[in-house]
């Protein structure tokens, strides 16, 4: 069994409540009016900002060239205010977003483990399961913050405003699918599916652990082939809600298959740390350097499957360069550049010159160092799906971005490394299990 | 005498395997070991070294690539920067995306290929080559391990005997 160690258990709180002070003061510093608001990018652009503020107002002009001059200034402004409430918002959205994706990400790894009967990753079931913990909090939590949004506390869906969707002809076309209701049921249904089947399979995994038969281990295995075919089609629309809808005039075919991808490289690069962490405190002794191979090659290859789909979907909208839809990348590389292409060297091209020597995926500092920069580069993967939609260029990587990831990475911890004292970390009586302990690669 | 070998014959590969081990440990030099398929730990009983041949493959993987940049900067850039379809051939970083999947395929084939190639070289394989194969049944369901003789051939054979050789024949080093 397990044990929370209390350092590590005070370091959790340490994070929430430095978290929870940090976005709180984000919050509280965002303009109230549109005064408060130009006051504030008068500052940040003061000296330098010039030739940026001038392509800004060529932008405007041009969205709005049908209308008059002293109406375009204002509804500028307008546009201005609602870009700086938002970032404390889409802050929060984009922490709990990641953060519930890993657990997500993990759980999908963890049915295709057992869907799929593989004979190395048994002993690692525990670990997962204890990451699939934080799913039900996290997922719930994202909810309430599109439940916040749902009720006009943001405007991080401009969809949701009628103002807007009253002028807007092609989200008027969308509103079958896009309205707040249908919305958050589909969001309820997405969430109820994925949180039942970690509740059965945990509770199959430890009946496992003292029954007669393998019927617990039989029923599992069907209950994961079942989940997986739910997943795909839930995630897939997951991606188009909670995501893509931030941007209601694009739409990207194998936008679900990209968010799937971040979600699962993340998801197995966070087992990975976590396992070492275990191991490396004396908790995992059956766990092998193959195993961490195995996780380590999990996350060299998909890496470059993440990157495969970003680049997929960048290159067929670049090449064809259709105006309804590469405004998505045009924003992104105007006002994102650093972190739009910083994450392609993050997620594709360190993991591929550290993590491609055979040797090396069985050193626990590489693979470890490989895991924080795929993290923190998804991170920035989400960050980017997000903020340009919500806050357009007055992004920046501030107090309330650090502090919303601050918090939610207490909570993970907290959650995760409670579950993780709740059952034994080797199953027992798995068919699979003495195959794992003899793993080698 | 220095010219002889010993042959021994094996039916199974776990038994191969250790008798590898005890050959080993009796300071026996193993020139060679033929088998009908790969037996796992083969290579680590007899102490070979690891392969190189992924090394290679990279550098192959880097000489595609630079290849296929140099190609494409070449032509699409430098020699007649065509306007086609609106694209922006005015730099190589500019019009990059569009190159990017003849980068790809060149890394992987330059890899893939010359790796093929370096292998074949490296065990002198080609297609009129003379079979070395010191006895027909080790393609088929037999292991034979042949250790070279310096001194005591009755030492020899009865601890290769002992290893649960089903044969064990003393033949010209060919």
């Amino acid at each position: 069994m397990y044990t929370f160690s209390s350092k590590l258990r005070t370091g959790a709180f340490v994070l929430m409540i430095l978290g929870l002070l940090a976005w709180g003061y984000g919050y509280i510093s965002a303009p109230a009016t549109v005064e408060e608001a130009k006051a504030m990018v008068a500052d940040a652009h003061h000296g330098d900002g010039h030739g940026e503020e001038a392509s800004h107002e060529t932008a405007a002009h041009d969205a709005h060239a049908a209308e008059g001059h002293a109406e375009d200034h204002s509804a500028h402004d307008e546009h201005l205010l609602h870009q700086l409430q938002n970032k404390p918002w889409a802050a929060l959205y984009v922490a709990a977003f990641f953060f519930m994706m890993i657990s997500l990400g993990v759980l999908a790894f963890y049915a295709i483990q057992r869907a799929a009967q593989a004979g190395w990753s048994p002993l690692l079931f525990r670990v997962m399961e204890g990451i699939t913990a934080y799913l039900l909090p996290g997922a719930v939590i994202v909810f309430v913050i599109l439940a916040l949004s749902g009720m006009h506390l943001n405007h991080l869906f401009i969809w949701m405003d009628p103002e807007v969707v009253a002028e807007d002809e092609l989200i008027q076309g969308k509103t079958g699918f896009l309205n707040v209701p249908f919305f958050l049921i589909r969001a309820a249904i997405y969430i109820a599916g994925w949180v039942a089947y970690r509740h059965f399979s945990r509770k199959f995994s430890i009946a496992q652990d003292t029954a007669e038969d393998n019927s617990n281990f039989k029923k599992n295995f069907r209950l994961s082939a079942g989940f997986l075919v739910f997943f795909l089609v839930s995630e897939s629309m997951m991606s188009w809600d909670w995501i893509m809808s931030v941007d209601p005039h694009w739409f990207s075919t194998l936008f679900g298959w990209y968010v799937f991808a971040s979600m699962f490289v993340s998801g197995i690069t966070v087992i990975a740390l976590i396992s070492i962490y275990l191991k490396s405190k004396g908790y995992l002794e059956q766990v092998n350097d193959s195993h961490l191979h195995d996780l380590a090659k999990f996350m060299f290859a998909i890496s470059i499957f993440w990157t495969y789909l970003w680049f997929s979907q960048f290159m067929l909208i670049w090449y064809s360069n259709i105006p309804e839809e590469v405004t998505y990348f045009v924003t992104r590389l105007e006002d994102y550049k650093l972190p739009f292409l910083g994450m392609l060297v993050m997620n594709f091209v360190f993991p591929l010159l550290v993590l491609m020597n055979s040797d090396y995926k069985r050193v626990n500092w590489f693979v470890v160092m490989a895991g924080i920069v795929i993290l923190l580069g998804h991170y920035i993967d989400v960050y980017v799906m997000i903020m340009p939609a919500t806050v357009g260029d007055q992004w920046y990587i501030g107090i309330a971005e650090i502090g919303a990831v601050l918090f939610f990475l207490g909570l993970f911890i907290y959650v995760v490394f409670s579950a993780l004292t709740k059952a034994p970390l080797t199953p027992k009586r798995n068919p699979f299990i003495e195959e794992s302990k003899h793993f080698h690669y | 005498m220095s010219n002889k070998v010993v042959q021994a014959l094996y039916n199974d590969d776990d038994v191969l395997l250790s008798a590898v081990k005890e050959v080993k440990a009796a300071h026996h030099h193993i020139e060679e070991i033929y088998t009908p398929f790969p037996v796992h730990g083969l290579d680590k009983a007899m102490g070979l070294a690891p392969t190189r041949i992924a090394i290679a493959a990279f550098l192959y993987g880097c000489l595609g690539l630079t290849v296929a940049i140099t190609m494409l900067n070449f032509i699409m850039i430098e020699d007649w920067p065509q306007d086609i379809g609106g694209k922006p051939s005015f730099s190589f970083l500019e019009n990059l995306p569009a190159f990017v999947p003849v980068m790809f395929e060149l890394t992987v084939f330059f890899a893939a290929h010359l790796m093929v190639i370096t292998f074949y070289l490296r065990s002198k394989l080609w297609p009129f080559k003379e079979a070395e194969n010191p006895d027909v049944r080790t393609t088929d369901d037999h292991f034979l391990m042949e250790v070279s003789l310096h001194g005591n051939e009755d030492e020899l054979t009865a601890l290769l005997n002992k290893t649960g050789a089903v044969e064990v024949k003393i033949s010209e080093k060919h």
